[in-house]
């Protein structure tokens, strides 16, 4: 055996070997999950009993779902999640994107300066210190607490920062003056500058922003738990609590809502994937 | 000419940042700039008057000694959790970009346990602690002991974020070119002595940006605490996060409940920034 095919030989066996660990590491990885999906087709009886088995003594029931999306007023709750997130997400691009657009081109207005620094500053600022004012200022004195459009604003007004952050990075490297330049002496205002040159050109960095907090919005439990408390403005995570807290000892109707409120993330991972890691990797490379 | 005038400037500004700036102003600066004034009164959520006590709050709170053993806990928790997180998120990022067979998909894999929210995570290891791994291991639960209910906070928070620290460690080892690496084994290196002498210190930048995110994530804590353990048995695993909610919301002590939440951020930032400046000051060039 020559030296290179020792070497190949090598090579292979350390890849079968990594190979193998992955797959062990990936099965415990994805563990819970299983147990869940396992579990969500067996009565509550069969669970206690034996929480590892594949099938039931009673057999495979789908009985679960139905009562769970009934208790947990499925619809409902996604419907709210949805609408919550796709309307926060659309403004905060929108909004933050014009806010960098601005900030970026008139880097020597001091009001940019100012603005640009604030939020940057705030980026550091965790929503524990913010959240006891908020709902004094919000719930107490303007009363706007449980209406949507009032959570939709606090996501935007929270994560504009971050996003602007974003942007700011994206139009200062990837967009020439020249363009808009261009576009200016072609007869364009500054308005129609931005919305027929700059933000088209902006579209990776609009996927990675939208991906990030689409994902952030859709799974918040604090803020919406502290903005939204009637019953028929639940989303997902909250609706989730609360129904573990009414029904924990019916295991098999909260192993059938935990599968639905992972359901719809799931099922949009698989078709969306490839996006959705390289936008959540360059979002944290860049952030 | 009109773009100095201050009145275009204005318009300007209005039209492409008024909305983002507004926002912003209402949701995090007033908020917080309010909040720093209710730390100096007492006041209990519901009255409309809200009492002037100066720093009383801050002397209640170095005094409240569930705040400290909840922020013990947290440091705890913190740096056991970060230095998990970041060894298990090296290691997989070093296994998924080796060429084995398969490895975007293990990569896709690993993680899954981010897209989904902390509330339900917590309800999902719950159910693993409390009925499968007392079904295998045919003993009481971990969650029902004080370090137990603190090791399965840690472990879920590690399975939770490695996946994520995984891919900014993926994109570090992208950006180390191969040449480097084999220019150091010609000159005699194994490939572990390239690892440490050559991968991992151009890969520094990576490791401040994941220990950053780590610990300011695990500092916050809240939604897996609140889902997985609800501070219990006995109080024992409630983070100081928890601690300022309850405090605030519960006990209905917004002014003490605002200056528990203030230190916090303080220890939280100047932890952060400390580390991230360290981090900075040793950062190489190839």
């Amino acid at each position: 055996m020559t030296e290179n095919e020792k070497a190949a030989r090598q090579k292979k066996i350390a890849h079968i070997i990594m190979w193998v660990v992955l797959l062990v590491l990936f099965i415990c990885f994805i563990f819970p999950f299983l147990l869940v999906i396992v579990n969500v087709f067996k009565t509550k009886a069969d669970i206690t009993s034996n929480p590892l088995a594949l099938i039931g003594a009673h057999g495979f029931t789908l009985q679960n779902f139905p009562e769970a999306m009934k208790k947990m007023n499925f619809w409902t709750v996604f419907g709210n999640s949805l609408l919550i997130t796709s309307c926060s997400t659309v403004l905060t691009i929108v909004v933050s994107s014009m806010t960098a657009f601005v900030i970026v081109r008139n880097g020597s207005w001091k009001v940019c300066t100012l603005m640009f620094s604030l939020m940057i500053a705030s980026m550091v600022i965790p929503f524990q210190v913010l959240m006891v004012p908020l709902v004094s200022v919000y719930g107490g004195t303007l009363g706007v607490l449980n209406h949507r459009i009032t959570l939709i604003l606090m996501h935007v007004g929270f994560s504009v920062s971050m996003a602007m952050f974003m942007f700011h990075g994206a139009i200062k490297t990837n967009i020439p003056l020249e363009l808009e330049e261009a576009a200016t002496i072609d007869g364009c205002s500054r308005w129609q500058t931005y919305w027929r040159i700059v933000f088209p050109l902006l579209k990776p960095t609009v996927a990675t922003v939208a991906i990030i907090n689409a994902m952030a919005y859709w799974n918040d439990y604090l803020l919406p738990s502290l903005v939204l408390t009637k019953k028929e403005l639940y989303t997902i995570p909250i609706a989730t609590q609360a129904f573990y807290g009414t029904y924990s000892t019916d295991i098999g109707l909260v192993m059938a809502a935990l599968l639905l409120a992972m359901l719809p993330i799931l099922i949009l991972y698989v078709f969306l994937q490839r996006y959705i890691v390289e936008g959540v990797t360059s979002g944290a490379v860049k952030g | 000419m009109k773009q100095n005038k201050l009145s275009y400037k204005i318009q300007q500004y209005l039209m492409f940042a008024g909305p983002g700036t507004i926002l912003f102003l209402c949701v995090v600066i007033v908020p917080f700039v309010y909040g720093l004034y209710l730390t100096l009164t007492s006041w209990d959520g519901i009255s409309a008057t809200k009492p002037f006590v100066g720093f009383a709050n801050f002397a209640a709170a170095f005094r409240d000694a569930d705040y400290w053993h909840a922020m013990g806990r947290t440091v705890i928790y913190s740096v056991f959790a970060v230095v998990l997180i970041n060894i298990v998120a090296f290691a997989l990022a070093y296994l998924v970009t080796q060429g084995v067979k398969g490895q975007n998909f293990f990569r896709a894999g690993f993680f899954v346990p981010n897209l989904i929210g902390g509330i339900v995570l917590g309800y999902v290891w719950k159910f693993v602690f409390n009925r499968a791994f007392v079904a295998i291991f045919n003993s009481s639960s971990l969650l029902a002991t004080t370090n137990g209910a603190m090791f399965c906070l840690i472990l879920v928070s590690v399975w939770q974020y490695a996946g994520y620290m995984m891919l900014i460690y993926v994109a570090g080892f992208m950006s180390v070119s191969r040449d480097v690496q084999e220019a150091a084994m010609i000159d005699g290196c194994t490939s572990g002595q390239a690892m440490m002498n050559v991968t991992i210190p151009l890969m520094r930048s990576s490791f401040v940006q994941c220990i950053f995110l780590s610990i300011t994530r695990c500092f916050v804590v809240y939604d897996v605490n609140l889902s997985l353990t609800n501070g219990e048995p006995f109080n024992s695993s409630v983070m100081a996060a928890m601690h300022v909610y309850n405090q605030a919301f519960t006990y209905k002590n917004y002014g003490l409940g605002q200056a528990e939440a203030l230190i916090l951020f303080l220890v939280c930032a100047i932890v952060g920034v400390t580390q991230v400046m360290v981090g900075k000051r040793g950062e190489v060039e190839a």
